[in-house]
């Protein structure tokens, strides 16, 4: 198979000296970000991506470092959700639920290496599919017109709607915030400047990179100067390290589930990881709960949304790089970051730049075997780390963040706008308004408007193009069962708490 | 107030760090590039700074400066307001920088610097799919001269953008009154364009031939013209638009100007120096192994050049009623 001789080549690539320090750095990075509550994947990375400029390393390694980042911080976000019963990122959310539990009964060892094994499962999983999937989807991007693309993002927007546990007004407000930042700077079809407000400093429009920087890492550290130093988390002690392979092998099922509907959940557009662990939770839930252990420390509860959250990570690098659209906030910071570096992903990339592509598919499977060593027998080294003061790390991060954006563009203007941003992420950060939303809509704006557009120019200006292809049909179709699948699942939700409190009362 | 004392703490911090970097003497050249790192202007300050050290045009080190933002406004600005006298500064421009002055999107009008010269040039090309009907330039223009609105064109600049014009200029040469009713969809960039056309969402491509060449070399499309004087030699069989007796031709060159108020000795110099950079096979190399087709156009030469094509580009603009 043709796949197989490319992977091979992709194993030279990402076997060179650099690109295997950069994947090792990165896990340890991501896994150790990803442990720090507060730190999470988006974050992390957009940290980082100043860093990779100011070192000029190529698209490839650049991308290998990042990406090992992200799978890092999806295995290192439970170790904080199991030890501290706090999320270490978003997408580890549902893994408190049964694994804090689970610790207190003194079953901490066994939740991490549950938790460990499951994470594998699910990465590993994700980049098989990646590998497979992903180049088939590139060839069929190529009949992707711009009505088809505006379907796309149309899915994306209603996928981030769809994470559960947040208002979904927040998510509309947060949204529309990115989409109407889209539009500042000169219109490229027309090239009339909007809303730059007379400077010449926005009539590029806002860049993705400063903005992101921003909002999360910015906003991280101004979150920080409220807490004490006294505000530290107590953990619980984990009395030995090594695995039992009795209690990882029951719950392999529940892994294998949640990883293909995590990876579903990551191939959506817009959705990601956080939806991921959701689902894959939910149907573990629905489908295992028979005695009603879910929620007191089932390991089950523990294998599924880890699987899910790291197969979801995996799968949203499928429309990132065969497409051009991202399939999470964090894959939506990686692209912000590859155009920067003057790679377009899209169909294209594949047949142009094979190295990029398939050295970043080894490492990736390179990257979950160097993870699942980090997060199992040295897992001891995460859990001391997890305890560093934030206020040792945050000057870290607030150094690095400056000197990255200055570096990338010697523009005061940008480190103003960024600070700008890192106010503004703080302000919605404290409402409880998730940014990520905010990002996409940011992202994703300028190019949703100028497909509907291009669209509108190739008909001469009739509507009936944006539902004249079978892509476009089906796009739509799975946008309408997505909301009705999200309306479901939350009406039921309200039922079933209303039906507990009933025989509870 | 915490929190507002202490980021700009940390700002100023910043800004004064910065200061002290960009206040350091200037002993030898500077390039401005008025992008991020990565594009043309980029390329064409790199590349020219590298060339101008090791040839012993320049003393030491060129340094490169990016300074992006409203297409290269931000960097017209600066140059005009701050340093129109500096001897020792060049700016990277091209026909895309020429396109904005032309439409009035610059701070000040064109005449407010020098142009130095020309060094090198992306050649403009027509471009149909390998399975269109449509073989030649003259069956295209035919086809547009039927009916102005019935081929959706396209290329990687906006509306009244250089791709856009260079199309409009082949159509007003073959007798097309009204190009506004030509349908122009942008995309962004060239590579983009020809995908989707080679998806059947547009006829027809007006773009860089250096962006797109790997699609000329694949068969996968079909280049009816090349908007150059002469044939380009690696594609000798591609023909020039002129040799179709179509009268057009479409660089996207690159170039240097300098600030207004230089010396006529100091701009002198400068020229010089470029043209002796220009003949060079360091310079040739590096131009031709970037895709360029080496072109040379200097001192008052080129002055006219920029002013000529700026006056097409403002009649076409007006006409398809991108400026009033």
């Amino acid at each position: 198979m043709e796949v197989f001789s490319l992977i091979g080549n992709g194993f030279l690539i990402a076997l060179t000296p650099l690109n295997i320090g950069l994947l090792l750095l990165g896990c340890f990075v991501g896994t150790l970000l990803g442990a720090l509550p507060g730190l999470g994947p988006v974050n992390g990375v957009a940290v980082l991506i100043p860093l990779t400029f100011a070192f000029g390393f190529d698209p490839t390694s650049s991308l290998i470092l990042l990406c090992a980042v992200y799978f890092g911080c999806m295995y290192g976000g439970r170790i904080s959700s199991i030890l501290l019963n706090i999320p270490g990122d978003e997408p580890a959310i549902m893994t408190t639920l049964d694994g804090y539990p689970m610790a207190v009964q003194g079953q901490a060892a066994n939740a991490l290496a549950i938790s460990g094994v499951a994470s594998f499962v699910g990465a590993t999983i994700a980049v098989i599919g990646l590998s497979l999937f992903a180049p088939v989807l590139a060839r069929a991007a190529i009949h992707f017109g711009p009505a088809d693309y505006f379907a796309l993002y149309i899915l994306a927007f209603a996928t981030i709607g769809g994470i559960a546990g947040v208002d979904p007004r927040k998510t509309l407000l947060s949204a529309a915030i990115g989409l109407m930042m889209a539009t500042v700077g000169i219109d490229p079809i027309s090239g009339v400047p909007r809303y730059t407000m007379d400077s010449f400093h926005l009539y590029d429009g806002i860049q993705p990179i400063i903005a992101l920087v921003g909002l999360f890492a910015i906003s991280e550290i101004l979150l920080l100067l409220e807490k004490t130093a006294k505000d530290r988390p107590k953990a619980i002690k984990v009395d030995r390290w090594l695995p039992q392979w009795s209690a990882i092998w029951p719950t392999r099922w529940a892994m294998l589930r949640g990883s293909g509907i995590g990876f579903v959940a990551g191939v959506l557009p817009g959705a990601g990881a956080s939806l991921g662990s959701f689902m894959a939770y939910v149907f573990e839930k629905q489908k295992s709960n028979k005695n009603g252990t879910f929620g007191k420390g089932d390991p089950r509860g523990v294998a599924a949304p880890e699987a899910g959250n790291n197969s979801a990570a995996g799968g949203a690098l499928i429309p990132m790089l065969s497409l051009g659209v991202p399939g999470s906030g964090t894959t939506a910071v990686l692209l912000a970051m590859l155009i920067s570096l003057n790679v377009q992903p899209g169909p294209l990339l594949f047949e142009r730049q094979p190295d990029l592509v398939w050295g970043l598919v080894a490492s990736l499977y390179l990257a979950n075997i160097a993870l699942l060593v980090l997060n199992l027998p040295m897992i001891g080294i995460f859990t001391r780390l997890m305890m560093t003061p934030t206020w040792a790390l945050m000057p870290v991060v607030a150094a690095i963040t400056f000197v990255g954006v200055y570096g990338i563009s010697n523009s005061i203007f940008d480190l103003k706008l960024m600070v700008f941003f890192g106010v503004l992420g703080y302000i919605l950060r404290k409402l409880d308004i998730s940014l990520v939303p905010l990002v996409l809509g940011l992202l994703l704006g300028g190019d949703m408007e100028r497909n509907l557009r291009r669209a509108m120019s190739i008909s001469g200006g009739d509507w009936g193009i944006l539902i004249a292809s079978p892509i476009s049909i089906t796009l739509y179709a799975l946008t309408i069962g997505f909301l009705a699948l999200s309306v479901w699942l939350a009406v039921r939700d309200h039922k079933q708490t209303k039906a507990e409190r009933l025989t509870e009362g | 107030m915490t929190l507002r004392t202490l980021t700009s703490v940390k700002l100023g911090a910043v800004l004064a760090a910065a200061l002290t970097v960009t206040a350091a003497p200037a002993t030898a050249a500077e390039c401005i590039a008025p992008s991020n790192p990565g594009g043309g202007w980029d390329f064409t300050c790199r590349t020219i700074g590298r060339v101008l050290s090791e040839l012993g045009l320049v003393q030491g080190n060129v340094q490169v400066t990016n300074m992006a933002g409203g297409v290269g406004a931000v960097a017209f600005a600066m140059v005009a307001n701050d340093r129109p006298g500096d001897e020792d500064l060049i700016v990277a421009t091209s026909t895309v920088g020429v396109t904005q002055m032309a439409q009035g999107r610059y701070p000040a009008p064109l005449e407010t610097m020098r142009y130095l010269a020309m060094l090198g040039a992306d050649v403009g090309v027509i471009a149909v799919d390998n399975d269109s009907p449509i073989q030649t330039l003259a069956e295209l223009t035919a086809a547009m001269v039927a009916d102005p609105s019935a081929l959706v064109t396209g290329g990687s600049s906006g509306a009244g953008g250089w791709d856009h014009i260079r199309l409009l200029m082949v159509a007003q040469d073959a007798g097309i009154e009204d190009l506004g009713a030509i349908r122009w969809v942008q995309f962004d960039g060239g590579t983009d364009a020809v995908t989707q056309m080679m998806g059947g969402q547009i006829s027809v491509v007006s773009t860089d031939l250096g962006e797109i060449a790997g699609f000329v070399e694949s068969g996968d499309i079909r280049v009816l013209a090349a908007l150059s004087d002469d044939p380009i030699p690696a594609f000798p069989d591609i023909p020039t638009a002129i040799s179709l007796g179509v009268d057009v031709t479409g660089y996207n060159w690159r170039g240097l100007y300098t600030g207004g108020q230089v010396s006529d000795e100091a701009y002198a110099a400068w020229v010089e120096r470029l043209e002796t950079l220009y003949n060079s096979t360091n310079w040739q190399e590096a131009a031709t192994s970037a895709g360029l087709v080496p072109i040379w156009r200097g001192g008052a030469e080129f002055e006219a050049f920029v002013r000529e094509q700026a006056a097409v580009m403002e009649e076409i603009s007006r006409d398809i009623g991108i400026i009033q």
